[in-house]
């Protein structure tokens, strides 16, 4: 049964390791839901967020493909109740909305969105939270006419332990 | 004494002057002792070309005439040898040329390191003449690859490709050099990798495993072997005899693990799989325990994964973590160098024989003997068959030839009959399957082992997909023997249009030219047989040159390949016909 994996990698930061990691999911013809990398809690070490629905069999055997990369330090996979996550969105909305319509200021108020800049033409808001709660805020504000909408992918950190600085460390001592 | 690697690498630590990146090439490679590369020139790799016409004394250059040449030649180098095998390609097609012998030592562990020229880094992305993004393209196919745009970069990525190439589960690694990055000049310092951070060749013994694997294999009333490669590239062949032959165990190959347990050996009961042997086969669906060494459940070895080996408890002793439950799931996965798996599991088993159990697969030989083997190697009627030929070849090399093979049905007969007698024996495109592959990699294969017979069998449809390395043979007199068998048919492929789609020969008919005098063209001697009684001599004769020597076998036009599993059937479905 598919369900929802979060795979987190930490990597060198090289060229053409996106590529080689995207071919992998590629190869066995699965979507990639999301996918952000970032710099890690490691100097010089990167970390990609990789959301995935497959069933559990499937994400085992990815993670071991992903793991077999060179540049690959570690990779995991965890399920929503393993981490903590979040994504972020932004929305346009002309300027004449926020005056004219009442209502949509409070619909920033309950949503703890923040307004990111105004200008005589449009507004821009912000909304970091779970999918279902950005999702919400689309619907709320679309009535209103939505100039421009993006949402990140996931983000996420784990509840227990990576360890990565110990295998850098081990792998120092080691060599 | 020093070896020529630690002469090159004190020669290396001896330059004060700056050096250009293309001479940083050529000795990154002496550095870490190649002597022979494969490969052809072209704009982009021009420099380290010029470098090569300087140093041709330490390193020979292999000109092939076709850079898939060159990277199968490589491999069959790195196979006979135990070698890095090393090829080098201009930019552009010259690159792309080389992406279906990196393929093909990507799926069988070669280990293989590749060189590509490219336009100048301030043309990249460009679309300048021969720019290709072989990163890109051979980022699948390869085991680690690199793009070096900046000279100084050179010494520390090779030494890294190397390492990466020969440790753990060998395989392809690709280096893209920008033109700009063989002209500029770099302080040269060499130093040879022993780790990289990200990567864990193999793991450490895990003990705990191999004695829970001995212990089923003290309990197994019916236990089977089942080898691959992993046997060969661990260099664990004295210590995987001394498992079986103390064990008792009965053990069959897969095509890659073939030659690592000689032919004649007692306990060795042929090959699973596809065309492999009736017992071996059937009794994978009978054994109590399984034990998996070095190989991969490959489908061409399952075939139905829902109905394989399911009675069996499973070891599976492999290098690859991620070959761990991909396709069989396992009861006692034994991660590491099965070198030292084996060393640390042979004390820890009993010494035993199951001669009844053994008995099993000696009846169930008897049955393929009558219904298969003799028709193959003892045929009644007029044509030749293929099998007869390999005959005739074990005859004159007492089974110390390496063979190499194509793809197809002269491939499945040449592995199934011809006689080992020692380990790296057998050079053939087995995950790929790439046909063209033999008569290149056979050149390698003659240079890796010098002093070793070469003989390559060849279809008539693989042989032609290839058939311009006659050149590069000819060039360097390596004396291969090339044996053709001619059935005029893409046999594989028809023999399948016979079985499964009613005998519509949809484009496997083949209508050859003179093949001997093709190879007289090229300088070679040559000769064609079609009759029984001129086969032997022939092959005596060719067994006895001292130069490459081509031979055309023309043989039944419509023979099938048997045993069989056809595609998606049970082990336990083999056909006899």
């Amino acid at each position: 049964m598919d369900k929802t994996f979060t795979i987190s990698i930490y990597s060198e930061n090289n060229v053409g390791l996106l590529n080689r990691i995207s071919a992998i999911f590629l190869k066995r013809h699965i979507n990639i839901e999301s996918l952000t990398t970032s710099q890690s809690e490691i100097k010089d070490v990167f970390r990609f967020i990789i959301i995935v629905k497959v069933p559990e069999d499937n994400v085992k055997k990815l993670i071991k493909q992903i793991e077999k990369q060179v540049d690959v330090i570690r990779a995991f996979y965890h399920t929503d109740e393993e981490t903590i996550f979040q994504e972020s969105a932004l929305y346009k909305v002309k300027s004449s909305a926020l005056f004219e319509e009442r209502h949509i200021q409070n619909i920033i108020k309950e949503s703890h969105a923040n307004i990111v800049t105004v200008s005589p033409e449009y507004f821009v808001i912000e909304k970091t939270g779970f999918r279902k709660e950005t999702d919400r805020l689309y619907q709320d504000l679309a009535p209103f006419g939505l100039l421009q909408f993006v949402r990140s992918g996931r983000i996420s950190i784990t509840k227990s332990k990576m360890g990565i600085s110990e295998i850098i460390k081990k792998f120092k001592s080691d060599n | 004494m020093k070896t020529k690697e630690q002469i090159a690498l004190q020669e290396v630590e001896s330059l004060s002057k700056k050096i250009s990146g293309a001479e940083a090439v050529i000795r990154c490679l002496l550095a870490e002792g190649v002597d022979l590369i494969y490969g052809y020139p072209g704009g982009a790799i021009m420099p380290v070309y010029d470098e090569l016409y300087k140093f041709q004394d330490e390193l020979n250059h292999v000109l092939t005439r076709h850079e898939q040449g060159a990277t199968h030649a490589a491999q069959g180098y790195a196979r006979t040898s135990g070698k890095v095998g090393v090829a080098i390609a201009t930019s552009g097609p010259g690159a792309t040329n080389l992406v279906t012998g990196i393929a093909d030592a990507q799926i069988d562990s070669t280990p293989m390191v590749c060189i590509t020229g490219q336009v100048g880094s301030h043309l990249l992305g460009s679309d300048a003449f021969q720019e290709t993004d072989i990163i890109g393209i051979s980022t699948p196919v390869t085991k680690w690859n690199y793009q070096i745009t900046n000279a100084s970069e050179i010494p520390e990525i090779f030494a890294k490709a190397f390492y990466i190439a020969r440790s753990g589960r060998p395989g392809p690694v690709l280096i893209d050099i920008t033109k700009n990055a063989q002209f500029e000049t770099l302080d040269f310092k060499y130093q040879k990798c022993i780790g990289v951070r990200s990567y864990k060749p193999f793991s450490a013994m895990d003990t705990h495993a191999v004695s829970k694997a001995a212990e089923l294999i003290n309990k197994a009333k019916k236990p089977f072997i089942i080898w691959g490669q992993g046997v060969i590239l661990g260099s664990a062949e004295e210590e995987f005899k001394a498992f079986v032959e103390k064990s008792g165990i009965p053990a069959a190959w897969t095509i890659l693990g073939l030659s690592a347990l000689p032919t004649a050996h007692p306990l060795n009961v042929g090959m699973v799989g596809m065309h492999g042997n009736y017992g071996p086969n059937l009794l994978t669906n009978e054994c109590d325990l399984l034990i998996a060494l070095g190989m991969r459940f490959d489908d061409r070895v399952t075939g139905n994964l829902d109905t394989y080996a399911k009675q069996a408890k499973i070891i599976h002793f492999e290098i690859d973590p991620a070959e761990i439950n991909k396709n069989v799931i396992v009861d006692v996965p034994v991660l590491g160098d099965c070198k030292k798996s084996l060393e640390a599991l042979i004390p820890l088993i009993q010494k035993k024989s199951h001669n009844k159990w053994k008995g099993r697969f000696d009846e169930l030989m008897k049955v393929e003997v009558k219904e298969v083997i003799d028709k193959d190697l003892r045929p009644e009627k007029d044509g030749l068959t293929m099998g007869e030929v390999i005959v005739s070849i074990n005859k004159h090399t007492q089974g110390d030839a390496v063979l190499v093979t194509d793809v197809g049905q002269h491939q499945m007969v040449a592995c199934r009959y011809t006689d080992f007698v020692r380990s790296r024996s057998n050079v053939t495109s087995g995950g790929l399957g790439t046909m063209g592959f033999a008569l290149p990699a056979a050149l390698g294969a003659k240079m890796g082992a010098p002093e070793r017979e070469v003989v390559a069998v060849i279809g008539d449809g693989g042989y032609q997909m290839t058939i311009q390395e006659l050149g590069t043979i000819f060039q360097t007199q390596a004396a291969v023997k090339i044996v053709v068998l001619n059935n005029e048919f893409l046999g594989m492929v028809r023999q399948w249009q016979q079985l499964f789609f009613d005998k519509r020969y949809a484009s496997t008919e083949m209508v050859n030219p003179d093949f001997v005098a093709i190879a007289k063209g090229y300088y070679l001697d040559a000769k064609k047989v079609d009759k029984r009684e001129n086969l032997d001599a022939a092959v005596a004769e060719m067994i006895a040159s001292d130069k490459p020597y081509f031979l055309e076998v023309c043989v039944e036009k419509e023979d099938n390949v048997f045993p069989m599993i056809p595609t998606g059937a049970s082990v336990s479905d083999i056909r006899l016909k």
